[in-house]
């Protein structure tokens, strides 16, 4: 299983790479690991504004449906516009592929309550 | 459903097993001073002669479409239910079965909601159709929500020509939801005016609901107001409150409907005072996942036989809970399974035919009436087996005259609008006799001098 170690998380099993004042998020190797076969993705419209800990979309496996949470408050700049007609790619890259969207952050402070990826794999081992 | 009784033995053992020693006992929480101390004065038992006889007294006073002449539509209609339908029905095998969540156990049940299913999508030329909802007015209200989730837009326009009580539905599904909803009216024809939608269509409306045929009877140009709001990003809804015109009529889905609805009553179920209905509910395969309902599908088992199961559940609220599509639905699968028998019954062209009768009858009708003076069309749009008239005088008195001679000559719209006194919904079926519609325009001729 794979933690990228420049990538913040959060307890949710989201993953979030920085550039600047843009964040981009999408979910985790673990969190696609117990998930199973993915088989849709709904993502919010560009323009959405998220606040940090309320679910901005949904992803669906062959097992269960996730409510996916925002861990930042921001507007959507972008959205992975071919993640809904290719699902799977979620399972097969959930890093790069797999982004869902991209985020304005409002709020830098809010980083400070991400975790690095020594402190999410270490959270994956107690689960 | 089988009554089976309690023999005195089956009592005492209950009572035994929870500890009590009779069946008043199972009251003692109740405070003494509200127990009823002595037996109810009800009348004695009937013998089962006495019980019929009575029965049969009582149902001699309901108005009933064997026993009057009904020229009543307004979104029930009165046609023909071959013997067929209640025969099937009536197996066990169907009315025992209540939501198929066990595969392994109701294949039957599943087979049916799936042809079920695919006969309403032929019909409305849609992609995906669920497993049938209460009823045509509650399957619209669905249908304006799906369409607001789909957009996440605001604004609803809807229809002056939808079904006035399917208005209304939609109105309280929508009342605490913050919605826009818009009225758009009717043209001279009857149809809702092309232009007044163009002018309200906007970069945050969900959808246009239109009726086809629309509450006055009248067939809307589906595919110029669809194509307006397509252009705008708005969904098309086409709400059908008698489906046997889709027998004639295009399809709604070959005239650019992105959700079709409606009532399916008018397929082999009986009039029954207002109920039960049947909504039927289908989409293009896009929209699937936001539907509402279930949804049958056909899938193989591990020896490769065809089954059928329930499919795309994780839209429902037994797993999504608050954020299911829909909290407020089910399926009506008596209904579905009648409406299933029946339009496999009369068949592709059978429907045709039929729908080609009311078409003619309702002609005859319409051109007779018309010619009556002081009677006069309300639209000049072009009508299936309804059309509303403009009757001169007091239309309330002729209409009561009429039924003292059980005569149902139609519905006096002035109950849904009052600008509306003096308009008449007049419905002609293939239930409705040459002599019927005769008489209907004689009476009308008479009772108006």
């Amino acid at each position: 299983m794979e933690f990228p170690e420049d990538f913040y998380y959060t307890e949710e099993h989201e993953w979030i790479s920085i550039a600047g004042d843009i964040a981009t998020v999408g979910i985790t190797d673990f969190a696609q690991d117990a998930l199973g076969d993915v088989v849709f993705v709904e993502l919010p419209e560009v323009g959405a504004k998220l606040v940090a800990g309320k679910p901005f979309g949904v992803v669906e496996s062959v097992k269960a449906v996730s409510d996916i949470y925002s861990p930042l408050t921001g507007e959507v700049l972008e959205v992975n516009e071919e993640l809904p007609d290719t699902p799977e790619l979620v399972n097969s890259s959930p890093y790069e592929d797999a982004w869902m969207v991209k985020i304005q952050i409002a709020n830098r402070d809010e980083l400070g309550e991400l975790l690095d990826a020594d402190a999410y794999k270490a959270f994956v081992e107690q689960q | 459903m089988r009554y089976i009784p309690h023999t005195p033995e089956d009592i005492r053992q209950m009572l035994s097993a929870i500890g009590v020693e009779k069946v008043e006992d199972l009251f003692s929480p109740v405070p003494e001073k509200v127990r009823l101390k002595r037996d109810m004065e009800l009348p004695g038992p009937f013998s089962e002669a006495e019980l019929l006889m009575e029965i049969k007294r009582l149902s001699r006073a309901n108005a009933e479409v064997d026993s009057t002449t009904s020229f009543l539509g307004g979104g029930a209609y009165n046609h023909f239910i071959p013997a067929v339908v209640d025969h099937l029905i009536s197996r066990s095998e169907f009315y025992t079965a209540y939501t198929p969540y066990q595969p392994e156990i109701s294949q039957g049940t599943l087979q049916m909601i799936f042809e079920y299913q695919s006969l309403i999508c032929q019909l409305t030329g849609m992609e995906v159709a669920n497993a049938s909802m209460y009823d045509g007015a509650t399957a619209c209200a669905e249908a304006v929500l799906m369409a607001v989730r789909t957009t996440r837009r605001k604004k609803v326009l809807i229809s002056a020509g939808l079904h006035p009580e399917w208005r209304r539905t939609v109105e309280t599904y929508c009342r605490y939801l913050e919605l826009e909803l818009h009225s758009v009216p009717l043209d001279e024809a009857g149809q809702t005016d092309a232009a007044v939608l163009e002018s309200l269509l906007d970069s945050e409306t969900a959808c246009l609901v239109a009726g086809y045929p629309n509450f006055f009877g009248v067939i809307e140009n589906l595919e110029a107001l669809f194509v307006k709001a397509a252009a705008k990003g708005a969904l098309g809804v086409a709400a059908v409150q008698e489906p046997v015109a889709l027998g004639l009529l295009k399809s709604p889905g070959e005239l650019g409907a992105d959700i079709v609805v409606g009532e399916g009553q008018s397929f082999g179920i009986p009039l029954s005072f207002g109920g039960p209905g049947l909504g039927f509910f289908a989409a293009k395969e896009k929209l699937m996942r936001t539907m509402p309902g279930r949804l049958v599908g056909r899938t193989r088992d591990l020896d490769g036989n065809p089954g059928f199961v329930l499919t795309l559940a994780t839209r429902e609220q037994h797993i999504r809970r608050e954020k299911a599509t829909s909290n407020i639905c089910s399926n009506q699968g008596l209904c579905a399974l009648m409406a299933a028998i029946y339009l496999c019954l009369v068949g592709k062209r059978g429907l045709r035919d039929l729908a080609s009768q009311n078409l003619a009858k309702a002609a005859y009708a319409k051109e007779r009436l018309c010619a009556l003076p002081g009677v006069s069309m309300v639209y000049t749009g072009a009508t299936f087996n309804e059309f509303a008239l403009k009757v001169e005088g007091d239309l309330e008195a002729l209409l009561e005259k009429l039924a003292g001679r059980k005569l149902l000559a139609g519905i006096h719209l002035r109950r849904f609008d009052a600008a509306r006194a003096g308009q008449l919904l007049v419905c002609v079926t293939e239930q409705n006799s040459r002599e019927q519609i005769d008489a209907l325009v004689d009476a009308m001729a008479g009772g108006m001098q």
